[in-house]
């Protein structure tokens, strides 16, 4: 590792480091800047970041790169693999070409940004966390969505939302087919002025007022009980 | 788990690095299938004149009684080309007979190819070795698909290795696992394809030369494969001008193609494609669920 023009920005080549040691600086790093190059679709590239690191890959990464994040900011110039972000926490996660399957999956909370298109699964089960997609989505995504936001700037492919709780899915162009008890609904004021906020934020640029708002149907039997607690006890009183 | 690459030069820029350019991508996959590993290389060929490689597991016999018998049997001329315990055998004779002769006669053999442009070659053991052994990175030609392999649903052996033969100059590379296989085994033996593993990228090679023979295009039988095959899936076909991939509707086995001027390159992950001539100006994608794709020679 060397230090380049800034003296807090250190530059990792993983063409001669390890992916193992890049991972072992970022997680010993409480502040400072990273430079990575020569990914050439490395696994796990700054997985487990957990300070206020600023770090920039230049190149495509492979899977579960930014896994675990929290509190940094990772930017790749290039394509990511599958499970970008994964069980991302806080910070920002941006990408500013394609990312595969399961961009997102099990978000707790951050913002990730996916320049281009995101794959099959973008946000499958995402948990709060926020996620903006400049281009398309692939088939089945926000299944089982919990909570948080995802924008799409650009088309969903089939079964959006399939199961979907309390997240809400934003899209602007077409979706090819709504998975089960996922439906449109309104777009009100207060969902306008969120996705200008994500927008914003995602340094995207599109009018919000153009997009289409999807949720849970509450449809499905894991809607019908409120209360379970309640609902225990009460069958426990009945017998 | 397994490990798919594939390379397809559309130019003559790489055919004659298209081995070492194929053994570079394999070798990136080896952890996605470190039990067993083979490739397919098609080269320009000679109208007329089939190659047939065959396997002696383990063994490295005198090739020659057994051409010269072949010879006899053809009434043509066979040259014999062994690497390790396989043999590439080339005649200008019949090749469906020289095939069906070699099965017929030739004991503990198996025919792993045959066509005008395709040699096979495949074993257990790790990846990179299997390539140095049967000399990849020295290989020339149009294009190569090749295949790690992780096994789960039948044993390591070189058999249920990939890839599996399909056809005259046709094969397939398999990544994923089918879950019908034994009923569409039952079902294919009624159609006349025999087998020689329990392994499910068998059948659905068995099921592409069924299609196949009976006059489906590979297009049409890909698409009926969507239809009869349930499980999951991403295939790699190689074929004598090209190759096709095919990735199940639910798409979750992975694979990514970038395509140059010079080549497409399509495999499972990045990594094997990201140290390839070019590759910082390719066009990269993942195919699509359902969506057959193919790439074929310029003619």
């Amino acid at each position: 590792m060397t230090d380049v023009a800034s003296p807090n920005t250190t530059t990792v080549d993983l063409a001669t480091s390890s992916v193992r040691s890049l991972n072992t600086a970022l997680h010993a790093a409480t502040s400072g800047s990273f430079v990575v190059t020569n990914p050439q679709g490395a696994h796990a590239v700054a997985a487990g970041i957990n300070a206020p690191l600023d770090v920039r890959v230049d190149g495509s990464v492979g899977y579960y790169c930014a896994g675990m994040h929290q509190h940094g900011t990772v930017t790749v110039d290039g394509n990511a693999s599958t499970g970008l972000a994964e069980n991302m926490m806080s910070g920002t996660v941006r990408i500013t070409g394609n990312a595969t399957m399961s961009a997102g999956a099990t978000g707790v909370g951050g913002l990730l940004v996916v320049q281009g298109n995101a794959g099959a699964r973008c946000g499958i089960s995402m948990k709060g966390i926020d996620i903006v997609v400049g281009g398309d989505i692939g088939h089945m995504s926000a299944f089982m969505a919990q909570a948080g936001r995802l924008v799409v700037l650009g088309d969903a492919a089939d079964d959006l939302g399939d199961s979907i709780y309390e997240a809400e899915v934003y899209v602007r162009g077409a979706v090819a087919s709504l998975g089960s008890d996922c439906e449109e609904k309104p777009m009100e004021a207060e969902h306008v002025a969120a996705v200008a906020e994500l927008l914003a934020a995602a340094g995207l640029d599109a009018e919000p007022a153009s997009f289409r708002r999807y949720g849970s149907a509450r449809r499905l039997y894991s809607f019908h009980v409120d209360d379970i607690d309640a609902e225990i006890a009460a069958r426990e009183t009945d017998r | 788990m397994c490990g798919i690459v594939g390379l397809f030069c559309k130019t003559e820029t790489y055919r004659a690095e298209l081995g070492r350019l194929t053994a570079t991508m394999l070798h990136e996959m080896r952890e996605r299938g470190p039990d067993s590993a083979g490739f397919a290389v098609y080269g320009a060929g000679t109208t007329g004149r089939t190659r047939l490689t065959v396997l002696a597991e383990g063994q490295e016999p005198d090739w020659a009684p057994t051409a010269a018998a072949l010879e006899a049997a053809l009434g043509a001329g066979v040259d014999v080309r062994p690497t390790r315990d396989h043999a590439v055998f080339e005649t200008d004779g019949d090749g469906r007979v020289a095939r069906q002769w070699l099965i017929d006669n030739v004991a503990g053999v198996d025919v792993l190819s045959y066509g005008e442009h395709i040699e096979l070659y495949k074993s257990v053991g790790d990846p990179d070795l299997v390539a140095e052994r049967y000399e990849l990175s020295s290989r020339t030609g149009t294009h190569a698909i090749a295949h790690t392999r992780m096994a789960t649903e039948s044993a390591v052996t070189t058999n249920g290795s990939h890839p599996f033969v399909t056809g005259a100059d046709t094969c397939l590379v398999h990544n994923g696992s089918l879950s019908n296989h034994n009923r569409l085994r039952t079902v294919l033996h009624g159609h006349g394809e025999t087998f020689q593993t329990e392994n499910d990228s068998e059948v659905a090679a068995g099921y592409l030369s069924w299609r196949l023979r009976e006059g489906d295009s590979l297009d049409a039988a890909l698409h009926q494969a969507l239809v009869d095959l349930d499980g999951f899936y991403t295939f790699a076909i190689g074929t004598a001008d090209g190759f096709a991939i095919l990735r199940d509707p639910i798409a979750c086995k992975p694979a990514v193609v970038a395509e140059t001027d010079d080549w497409v390159a399509m495999s499972s992950e990045y990594r094997a494609i990201a140290k390839l001539p070019g590759v910082a100006d390719a066009e990269i994608f993942e195919p699509e669920p359902a969506r057959v794709y193919t790439w074929t020679l310029a003619a």
